[in-house]
């Protein structure tokens, strides 16, 4: 037995090759982008189908932008993402400067734990929770601006922000501060000069994080937002329940465009070194 | 000045405390060139931070030119520190590193550019002003660590380890340089290695520390010749230890011989050990005549500029000696033979054991 | 000259390390009241709401009840007032363990050997291939899903092919089935697979398959009884990965699955709409996150038993 194994080591053997793994791979990957890929393509269909190619036309792309609704929401999406990614990336930055580089502090488990506890708890049962305590605050006192959508944002925000800024921070040289802080500067001044410059990529990175999170959000949104507050998301979920046109895919389409146009630029962002 | 003054520093609580430094009380003069010598985890860099403000103590003060820093921040010691690993800031370039502690004391713009081209050369980087710190190469670096300590023209400079990173050659050539810019600028260096070729060198008083504690405190001559304990003595240099009986300021070796010595205080009459370097120690020849000293060659090793015969002493006693080779001399001695063994005068010390 | 500094021992170590204490809590406030007051906290008074009565038009009426608890998993009869099971609810419950097991069974059929192909191209290459695995990962949820729902409609692509090519008569009815409901979530969770996987092949020593093959081993036996020992780690770590977002899965059944085919996380949402029973929907919140912290608490001691034997 062993000896008619030992006799046929084939062409190429590597121990890398696994057969049928390769093309159980390949067939996954193609997968992976063919529904994307149709979608895309019949976002440009001169036709009402989304199955039957009709031609090209940027007919969807016109109506989608002529649509004052998507307008409204494409608006409000890319404000409550500006808003709360940003707010969400100070608190984050502060929040990681506090939890890195140290042994254990009193407390220190507890801050890890709530600021990691939005990505423990599945999205609905949050947005549940926010649905009963905004409605009471609403009911109390009759505001209903969207605040609370920032808040809530900001606040599933911060453990995707946290991500690439305590990374960036736990590789970083602890004696370049010690240095800084030996030629006379101060603390608030060895953070500007110092500690914000090299932690910088990290806090980019980890905006942009936040606001692809924020950007792509339904959930929490769709529970949370008041009548007349609709995000591009939970505007097309809306849309779902009637006659779906390309319209629909003319929307995808560009929000896939700019997600993907920003998670290269975290790619290039965080694989940078030094 | 520096006053070290009765400073213990401890690390940790309960069953993880470490103490780092014992009790330690030092005074550093002013433009002294001054090295903390000892082992790793001995103490020496510990207190190095202490005096720069990066740990405050556990017990005990600091204080410089009579002013007590215990209490002062890092920023606010006029102290700088040439770091083990440089800790030049990746983002700025060699004149931005430079300048940083003088914008950081608020120095007029034109001030900061002639000191730090005054730096520049005085470190010779002239021409590599503007690269980034990760363009150069390790031995710049260091130049660039030394001028931006330099720079803000502090009353100390702390260096830890710094040549350590270097190879052999540039590390002499920059012990070299390190002496001359400590000439030149007049600022007192407080220097930490294990290096004791490079503390011998390099030093007007060398501190020897094991344990948190420092053991003797002299100048580089005294420190080789007169060690005060077994310790500095085997840690600094090659040495022979023998056993001896001390009376009236000489000691009788038990292997034979009688030498005047100058018995260190607190060392009575009595059993003593004592130390003597091997290059003091001179095989007379194949006769043991009028020799105090007999041996047993054992084994002879050659090194190029020296050869060193490792002997047995009648007490069982090993004893080294160390020659210089001249030219064209030649004929080892072989072992097993009988030889006398001389020791130059003033040569045996009494160690405190 | 030599008087000494007036302090007690130790106390400037203790200063300092307090005045650390001090400013790294101050530094973690702003994030700490953010997600306390937008989602840990919430969570607290979503305990107090399952223990109260439930309003006639939703919301509450603050008088304590266990009825919402009860409902959960029985019900009473209309008639007669016993109490029953809720059947809904457990074929509601059962249908989100078993989708959430056979997504998690099928994106390790398609994951693991994708992660293993990335993983061993050379590389230069291999960054891209990852590149490829993770831009689905980050791009929108809702948007893949409205891909596939395009995919699966009558109308849709699948159904016009097949029809064109005659394998079927009349389109097959494949939205708003369990089948799509699955398929979607394989599609849109198979990333949270590969990735984890990717990392643990990526840390595997070949020289150790090599040696199985050395000592007689197939491909097959040094897959089984070397390769997948060593890549379990990521296999764990990516199954819980899977698992959890698929059994509070929101998005995906709502579009797939329809009015018919609810999941959990759809369940709960309905106490909060035609429902009018919040109580109920915040007690089966809670279910939920208990079912994900303990599939959490499995993964933990899993994972440290695993340390603990290497």
């Amino acid at each position: 037995m062993a000896e008619s194994r030992m006799q046929k080591p084939p062409k190429g053997y590597s121990v890398r090759t696994l057969p049928g793994f390769a093309i159980v791979a390949i067939f996954t990957l193609i997968t992976l982008y063919a529904p994307i890929a149709i979608l895309v393509m019949f976002s440009f269909n001169a036709g009402t189908s989304m199955a039957i190619w009709e031609g090209f036309s940027l007919r969807w792309y016109q109506q989608a932008v002529a649509n004052e609704a998507v307008q409204d929401a494409a608006m409000r999406s890319l404000f409550l993402a500006l808003v709360a990614a940003s707010v969400a990336t100070v608190a984050a930055t502060m929040a990681a400067m506090a939890t890195t580089r140290t042994r254990h502090f009193p407390g220190k488990t507890m801050i890890y734990a709530l600021i990691n506890q939005p990505l423990m708890v599945p999205e609905i049962v949050t947005a549940v929770a926010l649905l009963i305590v905004f409605a009471a605050i609403k009911v109390w006192t009759g505001h209903t601006s969207m605040i609370y959508l920032i808040v809530a944002h900001t606040a599933f925000c911060v453990p995707f922000a946290y991500l690439p800024i305590r990374a960036r921070l736990e590789t970083m040289d602890l004696s370049l501060e010690t240095a800084a802080q030996d030629l006379y500067a101060s603390r608030w001044l060895t953070f500007r000069r110092v500690t914000l410059p090299l932690m910088w990529p990290g806090i980019v990175a980890g905006l942009m994080l936040a606001f692809v999170i924020s950007l792509d959000d339904v959930v929490i949104t769709e529970f949370v937002k008041s009548a007349g507050q609709e995000t591009l998301p939970t505007y097309m979920l809306g849309q779902l329940r009637r006659v779906v046109t390309p319209e629909v895919n003319a929307i995808s389409t560009v929000i896939l465009l700019a997600g993907a146009i920003l998670v290269s630029l975290f790619f290039r962002l965080t694989s940078k070194r030094g | 000045m520096i006053e070290i003054d009765k400073v213990t520093k401890t690390f940790g609580a309960g069953d993880v405390a470490f103490t780092a430094l014992r009790d330690v009380s030092v005074t550093i003069r002013e433009n002294e060139f001054f090295t903390l010598l000892g082992p790793s985890g001995c103490g020496k860099t510990t207190l190095l931070r202490l005096i720069a403000g990066f740990e405050p103590p556990t017990i005990g003060a600091i204080r410089l030119s009579g002013r007590d820093i215990t209490r002062l921040p890092p920023n606010q010691r006029p102290v700088n520190t040439v770091f083990q690993n440089y800790a030049l800031f990746p983002h700025m370039s060699v004149a931005g590193n430079i300048a940083f502690g003088l914008e950081m004391l608020g120095k007029p713009k034109d001030e900061i550019a002639k000191t730090v081209d005054e730096m520049l050369r005085l470190v010779r980087m002239e021409e590599l002003k503007h690269r980034k710190t990760s363009e150069i190469s390790g031995g710049q670096q260091q130049r660039v660590a030394l001028a931006r300590a330099l720079a803000p023209h502090p009353e100390v400079l702390l260096l830890d380890e710094p040549l350590s990173a270097l190879d052999l050659k540039l590390r002499k050539e920059m012990q070299i340089e390190l002496k001359r810019l400590q000439s030149e600028t007049g600022i007192t260096f407080v220097f930490v290695t294990h290096d004791q070729e490079e503390a011998l060198t390099m030093s007007d008083r060398i501190a020897v520390m094991s344990g948190g504690r420092i053991l003797q405190i002299g100048n580089p001559r005294e420190i080789y010749e007169r060690p005060s304990e077994r310790f500095v003595a085997n840690f600094i240099g090659a040495s022979n230890f023998l056993n001896g009986q001390l009376s009236a300021g000489s000691v009788t070796l038990e292997a034979g011989g009688t030498f005047t010595v100058e018995p260190p205080q607190g060392v009575a009459d009595g059993k003593v050990s004592v130390l003597i370097r091997p290059e003091h120690v001179t095989v007379a020849g194949t006769g043991t005549d009028g020799a105090a000293l007999t041996a047993t060659v054992e084994n002879v090793v050659y090194s190029g500029e020296a050869t060193v015969a490792h002997l047995k002493l009648k007490t069982g006693e090993a004893i080294k000696a160390r020659a210089s080779n001249l030219p064209g001399a030649s004929g080892l001695l072989e072992t097993g033979v009988q030889v006398g063994v001389s020791v130059a005068p003033g040569a045996v010390t009494v160690l405190v054991d | 000259m030599s008087e000494q500094a007036a302090y007690r021992p130790g106390e400037l170590e203790a200063e300092a390390q307090a005045a650390d204490n001090r400013s790294r809590w101050m530094l973690a406030l702003p994030a700490v009241v953010i997600i306390t007051l937008a989602a840990a906290g919430p969570l607290m008074v979503m305990v107090v709401y399952s223990f109260l009565t439930p309003g006639d038009y939703g919301n509450v009426v603050w008088k304590f009840s266990l009825e919402g608890w009860m409902n959960t998993l029985v019900q009473r009869d209309i008639f007669d007032d016993t109490l029953i099971w809720a059947d809904a609810h457990l074929s509601i419950f059962w249908r989100s363990f078993s989708l959430s097991l056979i997504t998690t069974v099928l994106t390790l059929i398609f994951g693991v050997p994708t992660a293993w192909f990335i993983a061993t191209q050379p590389p230069g290459k291999r960054e891209f291939w990852l590149f490829l695995i993770t831009v689905p990962f980050w791009t929108n949820l809702l948007v893949r899903t409205i891909a596939i729902q395009e995919l699966l409609r009558s109308e849709g692509v699948i159904n016009l092919v097949l029809l064109k090519l005659g394998i079927i008569d009349a389109p097959i009815q494949m939205m708003f089935t369990n089948f799509a409901i699955g398929f979607g979530m394989t599609y849109v969770y198979l990333p949270l697979m590969v990735l984890p996987v990717y990392a643990a092949v990526d840390k595997l020593d070949f020289r150790l398959v090599e040696a199985a093959h050395d000592l007689y081993a197939g491909r097959w036996t040094a897959f089984r009884r070397v390769i997948l020992p060593l890549i379990k780690p990521g296999i764990i770590a990516g199954s819980i990965l899977v698992f959890i977002p698929s059994l509070g899965a929101y998005v995906t059944p709502r579009v797939l699955g329809g009015g018919k085919n609810l999941m959990f996380g759809n369940l709960i949402e309905l106490q909060f709409g035609q429902g009018r029973n919040w109580p109920l929907g915040a007690a089966l919140s809670l279910m939920l996150m208990a079912a994900v912290m303990i599939a959490l608490m499995w993964y933990v001691r899993v994972t440290s038993r695993e340390q603990s034997d290497g």
